[in-house]
């Protein structure tokens, strides 16, 4: 059984899963969105006293930190039980053109080019990552919601809101893969 | 303890992540290269299931575990925000190869520079704080 759960899951259990996730939560009368939780760590860390956005009661919220810290240690559980240890089997015609941007073919689930401590702690690879994060940030805050709050619970409910986030989130996630990342690379 | 149900589901979402992949930087760019099914399959079979249950869930006017109506809210109308904040987060999604779930799984698989990532992530989200006012909705 371990043995079998160790093996990486094909996409349609992944997909079940995700669509099981947000019926959980919806069953606990909570809504599945999960970059509601930088709100909430901005408002803990005191940002409700200079900006007024960050002023609400966060302890509504108390259930969407907890499952973050289910999701770290979910990814650790992952890592140290479940894992075979054998890199991301992704497609020859990715690995080639990553091959021309300077990245080698995967020998784990990250990039070493771009996740590993020593990469982290260039000026040029702590950028990108520091870059990469504020912009998902800044992005999901400003569209009101990130992969799960739109992609899953609100492409769920038929929210045209949400299919033009969505299609926002290709347009730049496009932009930044064939145009962006040549010349960054 | 009524929070310890959140912690189950977060752990199980947690493993879902890491065991179909999809919180590796390689899929991701996978995917915005339109290179597999792989990333598309978990997205639309997700949604599939997510119409059809959600529409169940109003036809049939179900309830939560407290008895109340589930409640789905409509997201304000509007077009600027979602297409500009979500092509921005989209930048981000496709560099650093995780959205805001993701980055904590991998934190948890060992990926510490990752912490850079999700650190900079509460960095701009403050910073939309900051300028909400001076943005288009």
């Amino acid at each position: 059984m371990l043995e079998f759960i160790s093996q990486p899951w094909p996409w349609y259990v992944s997909g079940i899963l995700i669509a099981a996730t947000m019926f959980v939560l919806l069953y606990f009368g909570k809504s599945f969105g999960f970059s509601s939780n930088l709100k909430t760590i901005c408002t803990i860390c005191g940002g409700g006293k200079f900006v007024p956005f960050f002023d609400f009661n966060w302890r509504s919220q108390t259930w969407n930190l907890v499952f973050l810290v289910g999701a770290i240690l979910g990814g650790y559980i992952a890592a140290q039980f479940l894992s075979t240890g054998e890199p991301v089997r992704i497609s020859e015609a990715t690995i080639s053109d990553l091959a021309a941007l300077g990245f080698s073919r995967p020998e784990s689930v990250q990039p070493e080019e771009l996740y590993s401590l020593e990469s982290a702690f260039t000026l040029k690879g702590f950028i990108l990552l520091a870059l990469g994060g504020l912009m998902v940030g800044f992005g999901s805050r400003w569209a009101g919601g990130c992969t799960s709050g739109h992609a899953i619970s609100g492409l769920s409910d038929l929210q045209l809101p949400s299919l033009i986030a969505v299609i926002g989130f290709f347009a730049g996630g496009l932009l930044m893969t064939h145009l962006l990342m040549p010349l960054i690379f | 303890m009524k929070l310890i149900k959140f912690l189950i589901v977060g752990i199980v979402f947690g493993i879902l992540m890491a065991k179909s992949e999809a919180f590796s930087w390689y899929r991701i760019q996978e995917m915005f290269r339109f290179q597999s099914f792989h990333m598309y399959g978990i997205i639309g079979t997700a949604v599939t299931l997510g119409v059809i249950g959600v529409w169940l869930i109003k036809k049939y006017k179900l309830r939560d575990s407290d008895g109340t109506p589930m409640q789905f809210c409509p997201k304000e109308k509007s077009v600027i925000r979602y297409l500009a904040g979500g092509s921005i987060f989209g930048l981000g999604w496709a560099l650093s190869g995780a959205c805001p779930g993701p980055m904590v799984v991998n934190i948890g698989y060992g990926y510490l520079s990752m912490i850079i990532v999700f650190l900079f992530a509460i960095a701009g989200t403050y910073l939309y704080g900051i300028l909400k006012d001076k943005l288009p909705h």
